[in-house]
Parts: C-alpha cells; structure tokens; sequence
C-alpha cells in the first residue's frame, strides 16, 4: 500500500480527494488505486518519470479523461464532498469549476479578447464581459503586455504569452482548480520563471494541481508533492520532506536524479 | 490585484449544481441525434439502391431465365424476337475497360513513378492539378471528343472503322482515368519510408534500380489497388461510351466496330418508351444490378488491398 | 538506361498534360465561333443558327442550387457525427465502410434509384426536384468524405481547450472545429458540386429532356441542364449541331471554372480572417 502523510489542510475543507482511483486503458492499468488529498489554495506538484500516470491522474480530476475512447474510471474523485463520478455529475460542470491549462500553448485561432471571453460566453455569462476579460488578463499577468492590442491574433503572441493567455482564459470562467499539464515545458527559461511566478500569486484564489517533469520547478512552486511511479502513488507529503528527508528509496533515487 | 474570484470553499456549495442541466442536457441528444440520423442516411442511400434494385430484378427473373441472362449470346430486349442476353452488354463494358485499361494503367504507373520519384516540388506542384483537371471534366465533353476528334482520326489511320466505335471510347476512357490512376499511385509511392529508399542507395543503387526494384514493389498492393479502381470507374462510365461506342449490342472482340456497354444500354433505354413496369423497363434494374455488383466487388477488392497495404507501411 | 527510363516516365506524364491541351484546343476552334449572347439567351431550336442554352444554363443553376441546399448540411452533419460524436463501434465501422463504398458506385446506378425512388414511388414526376435530390445522393458521399478530412485536420489541442473550459461537445463542434474546418468542407463541397454540375447520366434517367423552350420557375417543372443539351446536341447527325454542342461546352467548362475558381477565393478568405 502507498504511503499517505497526513497533509495538514489548515482546517479548512480539502478542495479535492481522490479515494482509490484507478484508471485503465483497456486491459492496461495507467493508475493503481490511488489515494489523495489536496488542500486548497495550495499549490500540489505531481512528479514522476514518464509514463507514471501523472498525467492520466490529473486528467481524472476533471474528467478529461472521458474523452478518451477505451478509458476507464474507477475509484472517486470528491469535489467538496461531491464523487464526480456519481451518475448524475456532468462533466461540462465539473470542467467549469475544475479548469484546465496543457503543455503546449493551446490558444484558439481568435484573438486575445475572443480567446479570453470563450468560456464565459459559452457558459452564459451575463454582465460586463470587457471587465471580465480585462481581470482575468490581469490574473494571468498579460493585461499590461495586450491591453492596446486585445482583437490581435492570440498566435501573434510569444510562445509564453500564449500560455499565460491560456491561464486567463481559464481564470476567466472562475473555476476553483486549476489543473496545469507540463505548462511550461515548451517555454524558454524566461517565460518558464514568468508562469512560476504567476502560479505563486494564482494560488491565494486558486487550488493548483500541476504536473511537471522538472523537479527544481515542484520544489521552487509547489507546497506538497506527490511522487508516482508505474502508475502507484508512492510517496506524498510536505515538498520539503519529499526532497530532503524522502522515506521511500525509490522517492529519494528519483528526486537525486538516480533515474527517470 | 482585483477582488477574490476563486471560491474555493467560501459560500455553502449545493452538489446538485454539478448534475446535468437538463434543457441543455435535453438540446445536446437531440442534436447528437439529428446528426446521427444524418450519417444513417447515408446507409439509406445503400439499401435503397439495393431494394430498388432487386425488386425489378426479381420481376425480371420471373419472366427471364438467369440461365438465359447468362448464357444467350443477344441482347434485343425492345425488340419483336426479344433476347435477354447480358453477354453482349458485359463484353462491351470489358472491351472498352480493357481499351482504357490499355491507355492509362501504363501512362498513369509512369505518372506516379515520374511525380514522385524524379519530379521537383515546383514540377509536381504544377502537374498534379493539371492532370486532375482531367477528372474534372464532365464525361460528355469526353463523348465530344472522342466522337470528333478521336474517331476522325482512328478513320484516318484503319479505314474500316465504323462512326461509333470501342476504341475512341476506350481511349478517352482511358485519359479520363489516368488521374485516377496516377493521383491513387503516387500517394502508394510516397508511402514507402524513405529509409527503404535510403538503404537501397546505401548499397550503390541507381535510381532507376531504386525505383524500380525497391519502391515500387514495396508499394505494389497501393499500385494495384489503384488500377482497380481505376478501371472500375472505366466500367461505371456512362456519357462518353454512350455518345462514342454506339449502340448496337455486338459480341466482338474489333475494337472498330460499332459495340454497346452496360451503362449506354441503360442510357437508350431510359431515353426511349419503357412504360413502367414492362420488361423493357425491368431491364434497366437487371442490367443495373449486374452493374452494381461487378463495380462493387472490385471497390471491395480494392479496398481490401489498400487496408492491408496501410497496415504495412502505417 | 536511367536517363532513357526517366525520360519515359516524363513522356508519360505529358501524355495527360498534352489530351488535356488537345481537347481544350480542339474544343475553342469548334464552339468558339458559335458563342454570342443570343446562344446563351435562346431557347433549344430545331433550327441550329437560332438554338441557344438559356433554358439549360438557367436549369443546371436550378439544380446546383438544389443540389447545394440538399447535400450540403446533411453531408456536414454526417460528417460531424462520424468524427465527433461516433463512438468506435461496428455500427460506425460500417457507416464508414459504406460511404467509401458508396463514392465509388457509378452514377447511372443513383440514376436508377432516382428513377425507382423519386419519380416513380414519391410521385415527383420529371421534375427539377427529382434531379436535384438524385444529384444529392450521388455527391453526399463524396462532401462527407471531404468533410471528415477537413474536421480530422483541426488539432485535438483545440478541442481539449474547448472542453478544459465546460464547453459542450456541441459547443466545441460549433465554436472551434466547424470554423476550422469550414474552408476545407466548402472547398470539398464546391468540388463535389461541380460534378454534380457536369453529371448527365442520372438526369437522363430521371427523366430531364433535351428540348425545353422555357425558363423553369419552380422546383416541379420539367428541366434540361448544360450537360443534357450538350448531349442532346451530338446526338444529331449534322456539323452545325455539332459545334453548338462545343460551344456548349465552353459555357459548361467556364461554369465549372467560376465555380472552382470560387472555392479558392473562399478558402483563402477564410484562411487569411484567422
């Protein structure tokens, strides 16, 4: 059985519990019954090697997995008591208030302002979209970098840019989670430092659960760290212990570079 | 920083705002729905050819022999001593698909050899639409051309042949599917990875020694595939064979003589007086059936060969 | 031996190049002498110095916009099911295997079923509705195979990003991937249409005639259409009907142009508002 820390929470409810998850594709187990806790407005890292399911795992919280044809979901994932997988849960609910931001910079082919007022205008927004966009651009640290220039194409920005523009245009359908896939694997250093930062502000209004690859960026902006290997969650606790006093061999061989 | 927007554990939270919405719920199916009765249309579209189909043919086969249909060497369905005869008609339909076969199996091979092996990007860039504007052109433009300019010429060259005849058919025929030939070809030639090609050329190939010796017969079922389906079409072709071929129903193996195809026969016939539910009108289905099924196996055939030849290279 | 083999396989690509160069030479010196404006605002005549192709231009746009209104939004939606919506089962699986199937039947066969199906059982008679529904039968397949390509070729990244935000799979159909696809659907349906345009077996079968001296002004008329006149026109013995049937053509051929010449404009406008 994995190994669960107690996490501290702070009193406050947990945004989000995953109870024995499991995912298969197929015949092929791509998370083994996994168990967590995550707090809010806390930023949590999943790390691991290629291939641990990290990924998968994120995509369940949301249910972005049901996209894909051939996967399937047990266990339950409680979203403020709520299993998100009980029946009667619709998924495009749970993604309004679950939100999303993938690896590659995904902007759609409108411009700044379209990509930002997407989700509010598909959800029936009512009230004054320009403030709208123009808080979230602000959320996301873009506003002062676009604002003479918001019906430009989205793919006239920087690679950076872009994804930042991603994250406001996932703010701007005010979700509670934030789920970050890899965000800034496709980004230079700079543009790389520049959405750290952001996440670090994002997370007093934000839960952030992101997953990524590199582990000076989990220890640099995450506050509890999840170690998954082979689809197992091996180690989970305070991002300090993982990386200084790790319990499990495996952990400590992973985040010392031993492997992976 | 603007004012809080995250809610994360602030006001009381009612999990029924998670549950489907149901008018939105509601619009979504029928939508799904619609759009599915859409793409099941298309399987109408089949099974109406198909009972449209066998139900004359059976009304056919009633008053008509198969054995007769398959055996009788004339075809006079309107005429006072009526033969049912489909030989004449199929002989027809091969000998101008065989003509055609003639022309654009070798033409559109070394098409798709040229295009892809030695063409540059430019060359190709240009040729490629060129020649499928041959495809484009309405089949009685072919029919035009071939009745006045290609028979004049076929007259020049052998006196005895007739005004309608196979060969002028078979020829436009024949450029009228290159394209089709080539363009199915050339996607088999340019699948082949060029690591085969590479290796080859590791060993001190020619080009010519690659092209011929490594991908062509590494793309060989995608070739073949595409000859099929070329000369399927060549089958299915109606206007030019109708306006150059004639139609005189003729069990012959002279390609300069006056010949009738399947589709002319059901051209002429539909053209002429076939009160419904005679045995004229009845023929049109039979023969159509025929038709139907000889195009059908070799798309099917086709096919077969193309998904087991992707399955080698992709 | 290599040069001699490439030089073969250039000839062999001329010889299309050079058909394609003939026919349309041999089509200009034929027709162009007949064309005027009184051949293309004249009736059919038995008379060839007075015939034109008013009532055929004016029919094959009857049935071209028919054809459009018919096929063009089933096809789409078939398309949209078969790519969005569709789960892996064998129902689809034969869907797809049928479609591919049915673009390679020949287009006298949809005449047949016209024939059977709209004129005779539905009661539509001779009529332009008849054409135009046996037209959009005939050409379906081929705007749905177009269609699934131009839907395949948007990026998953998009529909993710849709989906990330709670968008509905309609929604995400709707806003991204039917913009995104649309120049490549329009482009595939413009082509399909201008066969539909240059077809003549299926029409003959359903029963549109070669001599029609007025303008169609309803959808239950009886109708001729470019292609039919044309035919109409080399069936007669004589030279001067031989070279109306050309000049009949190059009235086709310049159709068929605009229309693909339209395609483009099209796509590149959709492609430069992105």
């Amino acid at each position: 059985m994995p190994t669960i820390y107690d996490i501290d929470t702070g009193g406050k409810a947990p945004a989000l519990e995953a109870r024995d998850l499991s995912v298969f594709y197929g015949s092929k187990v791509a998370v083994k019954e996994i168990s967590l806790t995550i707090p809010a407005n806390r930023v949590v890292a999943l790390i691991g090697p290629s291939g641990c399911g990290k990924s998968t795992l994120l995509r369940c919280l949301n249910r972005m997995n049901d996209l894909v044809s051939g996967a399937r979901v047990e266990g339950e994932v409680a979203f403020r008591g709520k299993n998100l997988y009980d029946t009667d849960v619709d998924p495009v609910e749970v993604r309004r208030r679950i939100g999303m931001v993938f690896q590659k910079p995904n902007p759609f082919p409108k411009s700044i302002y379209e990509n930002t007022a997407f989700g509010p205008r598909i959800n029936g927004f009512r009230g004054d979209l320009d403030s709208l966009v123009e808080q979230s651009l602000r959320q996301a640290a873009l506003w002062d970098e676009v604002h003479d220039r918001l019906s430009d194409s989205a793919y006239a920005l920087s690679g950076g840019q872009q994804q930042r523009l991603c994250i406001a245009r996932t703010l701007a359908v005010k979700p509670e989670i934030v789920l970050m896939d890899e965000p800034a694997s496709a980004l230079d250093p700079i543009a790389t430092q520049r959405i750290e930062e952001l996440i670090y502000e994002l997370k007093k209004e934000y839960t952030i659960i992101i997953v990524t690859h590199n582990m000076q960026q989990a220890a640099r902006i995450s506050d509890y760290t999840a170690f998954l290997y082979m689809g197992e969650l091996i180690e989970y606790g305070p991002t300090e212990s993982i990386f200084t006093n790790p319990r499990e061999e495996r952990t400590e061989a992973y985040v010392t570079g031993r492997f992976g | 920083m603007s004012q809080p927007t995250g809610a994360a554990g602030s006001e009381v939270f009612d999990p029924a705002a998670l549950a489907h919405k149901r008018t939105r719920n509601l619009a979504e199916h029928v939508i799904g729905l619609l759009l599915f009765l859409c793409a099941a249309a298309s399987t109408l579209i089949t099974v109406g050819i198909v009972l449209v189909l066998l139900r004359e043919t059976i009304s056919f086969f009633s008053s008509v022999s198969l054995i007769d249909f398959l055996t009788d060497p004339q075809w006079t369905p309107l005429f006072q001593e009526k033969h049912f005869g489909i030989l004449p008609l199929a002989a027809g339909s091969f000998m101008v698909a065989a003509g055609a076969a003639v022309v654009a199996v070798p033409t559109g091979l070394l098409t798709a050899l040229f295009l892809s092996e030695y063409a540059s990007e430019r060359l190709r860039a240009f040729l490629k639409p060129t020649l499928e504007i041959l495809a484009g052109i309405p089949t009685v433009v072919y029919g035009y051309f071939a009745l006045t300019f290609v028979t004049p010429v076929l007259r020049a060259l052998f006196p005895s042949t007739e005004v309608y005849n196979a060969a002028a058919a078979s020829i436009v025929v024949g450029i009228m599917i290159i394209p089709t030939i080539s363009s199915l070809s050339e996607d088999a030639l340019r699948a082949v990875p060029s690591s085969l090609r590479e290796g080859a050329y590791g060993l001190g190939a020619t080009k010519l020694e690659v092209s011929t010796r490594v991908v062509l017969p590494a793309a060989l079922s995608g070739v073949i595939a595409a000859f099929i389906l070329g000369i399927s079409r060549a089958i299915g072709e109606t206007m030019a064979v109708t306006i150059a071929a004639g139609q005189m129903p003729n069990l012959t193996l002279n390609p300069l003589e006056s010949i009738e195809t399947m589709t002319a026969y059901i051209v002429q016939a539909s053209l002429g007086d076939t009160p419904h539910g005679s045995i004229g009108y009845q023929t049109l289905f039979a023969v159509g059936m025929t038709l139907f099924l000889i195009t059908l196996a070799m798309n099917i055939v086709s096919q077969l060969i193309l998904s087991r030849f992707r399955e080698a290279y992709q | 031996m290599g040069t001699a083999f490439m030089v073969l396989c250039g000839a062999a690509t001329l010889v299309g190049v050079v058909a394609l160069v003939v026919l349309l030479a041999d089509l200009a010196l034929d027709g162009a002498p007949r064309l005027s404006w009184s051949f293309l605002n004249s009736f059919a005549s038995r008379f060839p110095e007075r015939a034109g192709v008013k009532a055929a231009l004016l029919g094959s746009v009857w049935i071209l916009a028919l054809t459009a209104l018919i096929a063009f939004p089933v096809s789409v939606a078939a398309a949209i099911y078969l790519e969005e919506y569709a789960p892996q089962t064998w129902v689809t699986r034969l869907i797809r295997l049928n479609i591919a199937n049915l673009a390679g039947v020949p287009s006298i066969v949809y005449g047949i079923l016209g024939l059977a199906l709209f004129v005779r059982t539905l009661g539509l008679d001779r009529s332009i509705i008849s054409g135009a529904l046996t037209l959009s039968l005939l050409i379906m397949p081929v705007i749905i195979i177009a269609s699934q390509e131009a839907i395949r070729a948007v990026p998953s990244s998009i529909r993710e990003a849709a989906y990330g935000l709670g968008a509905t799979r309609w929604q995400v159909v709707r806003t991204q991937v039917l913009p995104m696809a649309m120049p490549g659907i329009m482009t595939g349906a413009i082509l399909a249409l201008s066969r539909a345009v240059g077809e003549t077996a299926p029409l003959i079968m359903v029963g549109a005639v070669g001599f029609i001296a007025f303008a169609p002004t309803g959808v239950f008329d009886s109708f001729t259409v470019l292609p039919l006149q044309i035919y109409n026109w080399i069936s007669r013995p004589q030279e001067e009907f031989h070279q109306l049937a050309a000049a009949g053509i190059l009235v086709l051929l310049a159709v068929l142009l605009t229309m693909n010449a339209a395609a483009i404009l099209l796509r590149n406008r959709y492609q430069s508002r992105r």
